[in-house]
């Protein structure tokens, strides 16, 4: 049923994505906006402050906040241009239901709603609960996850619902709560000025985080030492001290004999080792085969670079790591992480001025959006599902008996290959973009054909509601109200700036009104998000990440708390673990020994290069909203593939040809940037575009056993060159996946 | 104009284009970004450079104009033509030392930064060093910026004997004084045969 209903073409000539390019009243209108509104960037987890400029109730341009304390008025190109969607044309204004061989027709709000409610109490009855799936994202408010999470727990009790930050932040969540204790990053920002030593894995800061660069040079300009793993030379590793180009996935070869080195020259803390960690001698002795030499020959680098990493991060005085998805897109993303985590417990260098650990979270509240029971495995406050006190609470907060409240579900790679076996057969998706973010595309489209109902929320028709039977228009982040959490673990506010436009609906209100569908309604009584803040805030009382001390009042007055806050009179905790005491029950780290094992699909005679896959400055996440802001995509307007000129030469490719990047399971065409910044053995291309531009079309279904986030950062790929194409995909604009 | 001043500093640069962006959402050319954002060779590395107006203190720009339409302001800004007098015959375009005037067919006129006089004059900070997440552009005051920098702003150029001095400082190396356009050019590459911009020599055992 979910097949395309009209030609692609048609679908993009009708709800784009089209460039848009001129804020509403035309460049000429200037003068005084009516307004200006204090919130925050819907992009990246960075939430960095802006004033949205408000006239004749539209959004019309902003004005840098430079009184909030995280960025004070910096801001990337997405986070300046953010404000073009507003009143963008592609602006979904009405339920839409698929018309075999007519496209999407609009139909009365009571009409596509009482058509889900239909499906949803249909399938479930036929198949039973867990037949009927729900997928969430993590640019959703606080607020629109714990929704989401009760909608599917209360109103749907279906234990099948997850979210796209399980691709994006759950190896560095389970890492850190397996040595740590708790996840979330250990440190406020305003550590990393006052470190001597910064270790950036895995993360191209310049172009995903774009505010945290400022952070690091002034620590550099302080004489602090720099540190870059990356296969790609990337703005921040330009002037590191030590770039270190690791071959993708060979990440542990470094961690393991960085440390291996450090204990032989005596730069781990014995004292804080035996006091407040376990597991070292696990550690020790898994490390100790990680010779510089041996550990090269995993890391793909000279072993003179492990050494001098060693002899930088070793024995500084204070020190700053920071990784991201370079280290945690892998099947053993955990491991990665772990190993990373170990040199920063190794040294007793956490939970103090300077001295501390993150992990960059990459979208809007990829932090928040994990605590507040979206998760298949958790309840809100990032409790258990399957621990029996924790369910017993939510139990109490919802006013449930304990046992409709679902177990554990499977994650997002999982739930769609549940789809594609037939076993889920419905599906009600927001805020996520699968037909571009998720691996192996060729197999999420059969999987999404195959569904029996399918129901969208956007506020834009994405790649993935054009395969919708149900799409209910939704809001942006500018036209509601609601919390997040941002990579520092500050919950802020974002004020709603302008109503949605005739004919859309918040987000919150869409949620309730499909529960009141399904026979709760009573559950879902909420007036305004507000409301849903302070259920939120006593669903999370007492669990891990504990919000019941944090007001909005609190929010606006402190320029944000850090949660932990478990009272209102508690000041929040921006840096977790200090005098040493960690999450676990017995307060301390515990170690956890890493040993290197190859990906799941290392490069061989058939396949002989390795294609890593990452983001660009201008776009964000899967590009529904970025490829649709005519200034971003002139700035990166399609996909390139990024090759060294000794590989090129060798393929025969030069500069702006077109190459075909083919793996076992599929292929991207692209024009090919040849550059000296890259591993000659790896090859990169960003995956923000659809169709035959989608870098996921090559890319593997593998997961990680513990966090399931696919391996987006190696797979075995050939490349060559072949003739421009122009195909019916290729004649589209670059921002709908065609090529120029 | 208060104590507030526009530093760069190149090294920081990473190209973002946040700069280019914000430039057109300044009121007084809505739609016109002035600002350069130079990609030097992608092929060969990932350095980028970013170039407001110098705002010199004897402008060349002013100087050559046979309209007499670009004026300094008594703080020191030079503004973009005036629109009756600009004859659009692109002097200035060609004269500038740092490539700053552009001439606008649309409009028939030169325009070029004006340090966002519209919000400078009123104690606000131009757009582009507002948003600069990196702060490779920043403004703020020469106190300030000696204490949090390891380099050291200057503002002075010689172009072979030509001395400018512009009222924008660049942050460069402790010892150094005046950048010296010639010398940079005599200089050339490196001696090393390594290029530190390429993966594959850093991948070779030193």
């Amino acid at each position: 049923m979910a097949k395309l209903p009209v030609a692609v073409t048609d679908l993009v000539n009708q709800f784009g994505p089209h460039r848009h390019d001129v804020p509403p009243g035309g460049w000429a209108s200037t003068g005084e906006p009516d307004r200006l509104v204090k919130t925050h960037c819907c992009f990246c987890g960075q939430q960095c402050g802006i004033q949205l400029k408000v006239k004749d109730e539209k959004v019309v341009g902003f004005e840098p906040w430079e009184g909030f304390p995280f960025n004070r008025g910096k801001l990337c190109p997405k986070g300046v241009k953010r404000y073009m969607q507003n009143d963008h044309p592609d602006r979904l204004l009405s339920p839409l239901v698929r018309a075999e061989g007519r496209g999407f027709e609009p139909v009365p709000w009571d009409d596509a709603l009482g058509r889900t409610v239909a499906a949803m109490k249909r399938i479930q009855a036929e198949h039973g609960r867990d037949a009927y799936a729900v997928l969430t994202g993590a640019s959703l408010t606080n607020e629109k996850a714990y929704l989401m999470g009760k909608l599917a727990r209360v109103a749907l009790r279906t234990a099948n619902i997850d979210y796209n930050g399980r691709l994006c932040m759950v190896s560095a969540a389970a890492a850190s709560k397996k040595i740590l204790g708790i996840d979330r990053s250990a440190n406020p920002w305003s550590d990393i000025p006052e470190a001597d030593v910064i270790l950036v894995a895995g993360s191209n800061v310049a172009e995903c985080s774009p505010i945290t660069t400022d952070y690091i040079w002034r620590a550099r300009e302080r004489g602090a030492r720099l540190i870059v793993l990356d296969p790609r030379l990337t703005p921040i590793a330009r002037h590191a001290d030590l770039f270190i180009p690791v071959r993708s996935g060979g990440d542990i070869g470094i961690f393991n004999g960085m440390l291996h080195v450090m204990i032989e020259r005596g730069w781990v803390d014995r004292a804080f080792i035996d006091e407040h960690t376990t597991g070292w001698d696990a550690v020790a002795a898994a490390v100790a085969k990680y010779t510089p030499e041996h550990a090269a020959k995993i890391a793909g680098v000279p072993a003179s670079m492990i050494v001098r990493a060693a002899e930088l991060w070793g024995p500084a005085r204070t020190s700053f790591l920071l990784h991201a998805r370079g280290i945690e897109h892998h099947s053993k993303g955990v491991e990665n992480c772990m190993a990373a985590i170990n040199l920063v417990v190794a040294t007793g260098r956490i939970g103090k001025r300077g001295c501390g650990y993150a992990m960059i979270t990459g979208q809007g509240n990829g932090q928040g959006g994990r605590e507040q029971g979206q998760k298949c495995d958790q309840l809100p406050g990032a409790r258990d599902i399957e621990n029996p006190e924790h369910r017993r609470h939510m139990a109490e907060v919802w006013g449930v008996p304990e046992p409709s409240i679902p177990h554990k579900g499977v994650s997002a790679v999982e739930l769609v290959e549940k789809i594609h076996a037939g076993e889920i057969k419905g599906l009600l998706l927001i805020c996520f973009n699968p037909l571009v973010s998720l691996p192996d595309q060729g197999f999420v489209r059969e999987a999404l054909e195959k569904l029996e109902h399918f129901t969208v929320i956007d506020f834009f028709l994405s790649e993935t509601a054009r395969h919708a039977d149900v799409v209910l228009p939704g809001s942006l982040m500018e036209e509601d109200e609601g919390t997040t959490t941002t990579v520092e673990g500050r919950v802020v506010l974002h004020q709603k700036a302008v109503e949605p436009p005739a004919g859309a609906r918040a987000d919150w209100k869409i949620i309730c009104d499909l529960a009141a569908g399904l026979g709760v309604g009573d559950k879902f009584t909420f007036e305004s998000p507000r409301e849903i803040f302070e259920e939120l805030r006593r669903a999370s009382r007492g669990g891990i990440a504990d919000y019941y001390g944090i007001t909005w009042e609190r929010i606006i007055a402190e320029n944000g708390v850090f949660w932990p806050c478990p009272t209102l009179d508690h000041p929040g905790t921006p840096r977790l673990y200090e005098g040493a005491r960690f999450g676990h029950p017995d307060g301390k780290a515990h170690f956890q020994p890493v040993e290197w094992r190859p990906a799941a699909e290392e490069p061989d005679e058939e396949y002989p290069i390795v294609l890593t896959t990452g983001r660009v400055v201008s776009q964000y996440l899967s590009g529904s909203q970025t490829r649709r802001i005519g200034a971003l995509d002139t700035q990166y307007p399609q996909p390139v593939c990024e090759i060294h000129p000794r590989l090129a030469e060798k393929l025969g490719i030069a500069e702006a040809d077109f190459v075909k990047v083919e793996s076992r399971r599929g292929s991207v065409v692209v024009r090919a940037l040849v550059v000296k910044t890259i591993r000659p053995d790896t090859v990169f291309v960003p995956y923000h575009w659809p169709l035959s531009r989608a870098a996921n079309r090559c890319t593997i279904r593998a997961l990680d056993p513990v966090s399931k986030i696919p391996e987006y950062k190696i797979c075995a790929v050939r490349v060559s060159r072949i003739e421009r194409p122009t195909d019916e995909e290729a004649r589209l604009a670059p921002e709908a996946g065609g090529v120029q | 104009m208060s104590e507030l001043t526009f530093f760069i500093d190149y090294s920081r640069c990473i190209g973002c284009k946040a700069c280019v962006h914000a430039c057109e959402e300044c009121d007084t050319h809505r739609g016109v970004s002035m600002i350069h954002l130079e990609t030097i060779d992608r092929h060969g590395s990932v350095q980028t450079a970013p170039q407001v107006c110098m705002h010199c203190e004897d402008p060349i720009c002013a100087e050559v104009c046979p309209a007499d339409a670009i004026k300094k302001t008594d703080d020191g800004v030079v503004q973009s033509s005036l629109k009756p007098r600009c004859i659009g015959c692109s002097n200035c375009v060609l004269a500038c030392p740092f490539g700053v005037p552009k001439y606008l067919v649309s409009l028939d006129q030169m325009m070029k930064c004006d340090l966002c006089y519209d919000r400078t004059s009123v104690g606000k900070k131009p757009m582009c060093a507002t948003v600069c997440p990196s702060q490779a552009l920043t403004f703020t005051t020469m106190d300030e910026i000696r204490e949090t920098r390891a380099g050291v702003p200057v503002n002075e150029w010689k172009f072979g004997a030509e001395i400018v001095k512009t009222m924008v400082h660049v942050m460069v190396p402790p010892g150094v004084r005046a950048v010296e356009v010639e010398g940079l050019v005599q200089l050339g590459p490196k001696p090393s045969s390594r290029d530190p911009n390429d993966v594959a020599d850093l991948l070779e055992e030193p």
